[in-house]
C-alpha cells in the first residue's frame, strides 16, 4: 500500500473512532454538556487533560523550538509544565467544591458583580478565540502536507468532525474524544522519538538517550553538539546566553498563564469529587509528562541528524558539505512547502549551512569561499518531518499525521467549549433572559458552539496575519487577569467587588498596551511605537513576559482598592469558607 | 469561638502551610536549580553537560509531577484529620 493510501486509512480511522465516540456520549442536560455529569474518573479526566492542553504548539512547534535556541528555550518545558503544580494548589480543588458550570460564574458570584463576570468573559473570549486560530491552521496545514487536499477542503473536514462530537455530546462527548486523541497523538510522538533515540545512542528511551552517549561517537550526545554548532558559528546549544531576569519572568509568564487558562480549568469541573481534582491535576501532568520529557531529545536529536545530514564531511570543514543534488528525498518533498528552502549563493552546488550573522565566524567563511548561509528551516517541520528523516516505515508517517490532527482537534474542542458556556450560561442565561428553562439553555449551548465553530473555521480560512504573536496575548492575558482573581478569591477574604474589577482592568490594561507598544496596535504592522527588540525592552523584559508583571499589578491594585473600600458582605465570607472545606460539595452540583 | 470554626481555622493554616512548603521546593527547582543557580551547579556533570541543564529539561518536571501527587495524598489525609473529608 501506498504512502497516501495508508495516511488516508490511518487518518479515516481514527476520525471513524472519534465520530462513533460522539454518538454513544450525547449529552442530555446542561450538566452534562458543561460538565459531563461530573462522573468523569480522575485518570480519564487527566488524560483528557492532557490532549486538552496540548494543541498544535505542543505537539508541532515546541521540539523546534528548543532544537533551534538550545538551554535558553527550555522555559518551554519547565512554564507549561509547572503551571500544573499552581492548578493543582491554588485553583482546581476549590474550584471543583464551588461546583459550578464556568469560570467568570465564580468571579460573578465570589465578587458579587455583574460587571466582574462581564469582565471575565471578555478576557475568556479573547483567550480562547486567539487560541482556537493557531489550533485551526494546524489543521489545515497537516491535511495539505500529508493528505495533499487543499488547506480549505482539510479544515472543512476537520470542522465537520469536531462539529459531530462537541454540538453533539458536549463536555461529555469532548471528554471521551479526548482520552482517545491522546492516545493517538502520545504514540504518534513517542515512536519516532524512540527509533530515533535508538539509532543514534542505542538507548531506546528518548530522555534517557538525551543524556547519553553517540554511539558512532562515543561522546556524551549534548557535548557533540555543542561541537558542532559552535564549529558552523551557532552559539552552544547547552549554553545560557538569554537575560536571566526575562528567562525568569517568561517562565513565570507561561506557569501563571497556564494555570489561568479557561479551557484547562473548565476540566477540573468534570471530576466526581474534591479529592479528585487534586489527584486529576497530577495524573493530568504525568501523561503531559510523557510527551514534554520526550520534546527536549527530540530538538537535540533532530538537530544533531540535520546537521550531520547537511554536512556528511564533518560539520565546517570545507568539502564536508552534502551536495544539492545528493540531498535526501525528505529535503526534496519539504522543499515543495516553501519550509525548507536552499540558494546555492556561491554557485557551488553545494549546500553551507552556518551561522551567518556570527561577526566572530565571517572570517572563516570567507576564507573558505562561502558567501552566506544557504539553507533555510523552519522550525516547525522537525517534528512532522523527524520520521522521513530517520527513515522510518510508510505506517510511523502516517501516524504522525493523525497525531497532529488528533492534537489540533482535541484542543480546538476544549477551546469552543470554553467558549460557548460562557455565552450560553454567563451571557444568555445570566444576563439577557435568566429565565431560559433547561432545555432552551441545552439548545443555547450548542448553538454557541455551532456558531463558534463557524466562525473558528472562518478564521482558519482567513487566519489575521498576526496569529503566531497572539500566543503572547493569549498566555499574558491568562496570566495578568484570570489567574489572580482566581487565586484571590479563593485566598483573601478581603478582597471585594472593587478592588478585583479595578485589578483586572488594572492588568488587562498595562499588558495589552505592553505588547501593543512592541507588536503594533492591535497587531497592525507599523504601528508600534518601540521596536521589538532587546535593547528597546524596559529592563530587557520582552513582551511575551509581561504576563508576571501584569498580574504583579493585578495583585496589588486589587488589594489597595480593597483596603479602601468596604468589605464584602457576610454572606460571601462564608462562601469562601464553605469552598476551602471539600465537605459538601456533591450538594453544590445541582444549582 | 466555637471550636468548630478553631478546627476550620487549624485546617486551613495545615493546607497553606504545606501548600507554601511545596511551592518553594517547586520555585527551587525551576527558577532556582534550572535557570539562577545554574552557575553554582556547574561544577556536577550530567551526561555532557551540567545538573542545571538536567533540571531545566527533566529534573523540574519529574519535581513537579511528584510535588502534585505528594500534596494530593498529604491534603486527603489532612482532610480526613479535621474530618472535612467529602463522604
Amino acid at each position: 500500500m501506498g504512502q497516501q493510501a495508508l495516511t488516508y486509512l490511518i487518518v479515516g480511522a481514527t476520525f471513524a473512532l472519534y465520530i462513533g465516540i460522539a454518538f454513544w456520549a450525547r449529552a442530555g442536560s446542561t450538566g452534562e454538556f458543561y460538565t459531563a455529569g461530573r462522573g468523569v474518573h480522575p485518570v480519564t479526566n487527566g488524560m483528557a487533560t492532557a490532549a486538552d492542553w496540548m494543541s498544535a504548539a505542543s505537539f508541532i512547534s515546541m521540539a523546534g523550538l528548543i532544537a533551534f535556541v538550545g538551554y535558553d528555550n527550555s522555559t518551554y518545558l519547565m512554564g507549561w509544565t509547572g503551571g500544573y503544580v499552581l492548578l493543582a494548589m491554588l485553583l482546581a480543588p476549590y474550584l471543583r467544591k464551588f461546583g459550578k458550570f464556568t469560570v467568570p460564574e465564580f468571579i460573578g458570584d465570589r465578587f458579587y458583580s455583574q460587571t466582574a463576570r462581564l469582565v471575565g468573559v471578555i478576557c475568556l473570549i479573547v483567550i480562547s478565540v486567539t487560541y482556537v486560530i493557531g489550533q485551526m491552521t494546524g489543521v489545515g496545514v497537516t491535511f495539505a502536507r500529508f493528505l495533499e487536499v487543499s488547506t480549505t477542503t482539510g479544515l472543512f473536514i476537520g470542522s465537520a468532525v469536531v462539529f459531530f462530537y462537541a454540538v453533539l455530546g458536549g463536555m461529555k462527548g469532548i471528554t471521551y474524544t479526548q482520552v482517545a486523541q491522546y492516545v493517538v497523538l502520545i504514540t504518534a510522538y513517542t515512536i519516532p522519538a524512540i527509533f530515533i533515540s535508538l539509532q543514534l545512542t542505542g538507548n531506546p528511551i528518548p530522555p534517557l538517550g538525551l543524556f547519553s552517549s553517540t554511539q558512532e561517537h562515543g561522546v556524551p550526545l549534548l557535548q557533540r553538539l555543542d561541537q558542532v554548532v559552535t564549529d558552523l558559528g551557532f552559539g552552544a546549544y547547552t549554553a545560557h546566553r538569554d537575560n536571566t531576569l526575562n528567562m525568569v519572568l517568561f517562565t513565570m509568564s507561561l506557569m501563571i498563564g497556564t494555570a489561568g487558562l479557561p479551557h484547562v480549568i473548565i476540566r477540573f469541573f468534570t471530576v466526581p469529587r474534591v479529592a479528585d481534582a487534586r489527584w486529576s491535576a497530577g495524573w493530568a501532568l504525568v501523561f503531559i509528562a510523557l510527551l514534554y520529557l520526550t520534546a527536549p531529545a527530540v530538538g537535540a536529536m533532530a538537530r544533531l541528524n540535520l546537521i550531520d545530514t547537511v554536512w556528511p564531511g564533518g560539520a565546517a570543514r570545507p568539502g564536508g558539505e552534502l551536495v544539492y543534488e545528493q540531498r535526501p528525498d525528505w529535503m526534496r518533498t519539504w522543499e515543495q512547502t516553501g519550509l525548507l528552502r536552499f540558494v546555492d549563493r556561491n554557485n557551488d552546488g553545494r549546500i553551507q549551512y552556518y551561522n551567518d550573522r556570527n561577526p566572530a565566524f565571517a572570517q572563516q567563511a570567507q576564507q573558505h569561499g562561502w558567501q552566506g548561509n544557504e539553507l533555510t528551516v523552519n522550525a516547525d517541520i522537525l517534528v512532522l518531518a523527524n520520521p522521513e528523516i530517520a527513515n522510518l516505515p510508510a505506517w510511523v508517517i502516517a501516524l504522525v499525521a493523525a497525531g497532529g490532527l488528533a492534537a489540533a482537534l482535541s484542543t480546538a474542542a476544549g477551546l469552543l467549549l470554553a467558549i460557548s458556556s460562557a455565552i450560553s450560561h454567563d451571557l444568555i442565561k445570566s444576563a439577557l433572559k435568566p429565565d431560559i428553562s433547561e432545555r432552551g439553555e441545552l439548545l443555547a449551548a450548542r448553538i454557541s458552539m455551532a456558531a463558534a465553530i463557524v466562525f473558528a473555521t472562518y478564521l482558519g480560512l482567513n487566519p489575521p496575519g498576526f496569529a503566531a504573536q497572539t500566543v503572547a496575548l493569549a498566555f499574558g492575558l491568562a496570566a495578568a487577569t484570570i489567574f489572580p482573581v482566581l487565586m484571590m478569591g479563593i485566598f483573601s477574604k478581603r478582597i471585594n467587588n472593587t478592588g478585583a474589577i479595578a485589578g483586572m482592568l488594572v492588568g488587562l490594561l498595562f499588558t495589552v498596551v505592553y505588547i501593543f507598544v512592541y507588536k503594533g496596535w492591535f497587531f497592525i504592522p507599523g504601528t508600534n511605537q518601540l521596536p521589538d527588540t532587546p535593547e528597546y525592552w524596559v529592563f530587557g523584559i520582552s513582551p511575551t513576559s509581561v504576563g508576571t508583571i501584569g498580574a504583579i499589578l493585578n495583585f496589588a491594585v486589587a488589594h489597595v482598592v480593597s483596603r479602601a473600600t468596604e468589605a464584602p458582605p457576610a454572606a460571601i465570607q462564608e462562601m469562601v469558607e464553605s469552598i476551602r472545606i471539600p465537605r459538601g460539595a456533591g450538594a453544590a452540583v445541582d444549582h | 469561638m466555637s471550636g468548630e470554626q478553631e478546627s476550620g481555622r487549624a485546617y486551613w493554616r495545615a493546607n497553606l502551610r504545606l501548600v507554601r512548603n511545596c511551592l518553594i521546593v517547586w520555585a527551587l527547582v525551576s527558577f532556582g536549580f534550572g535557570i539562577v543557580l545554574r552557575p553554582l551547579l556547574s561544577g556536577i556533570p550530567v551526561g555532557g553537560t551540567d545538573l542545571g541543564f538536567w533540571f531545566a529539561q527533566q529534573g523540574s518536571i519529574l519535581v513537579f509531577l511528584i510535588l502534585i501527587f505528594y500534596y494530593a495524598y498529604r491534603m486527603n489525609a489532612i482532610d480526613r484529620k479535621f474530618g472535612v473529608e467529602e463522604r
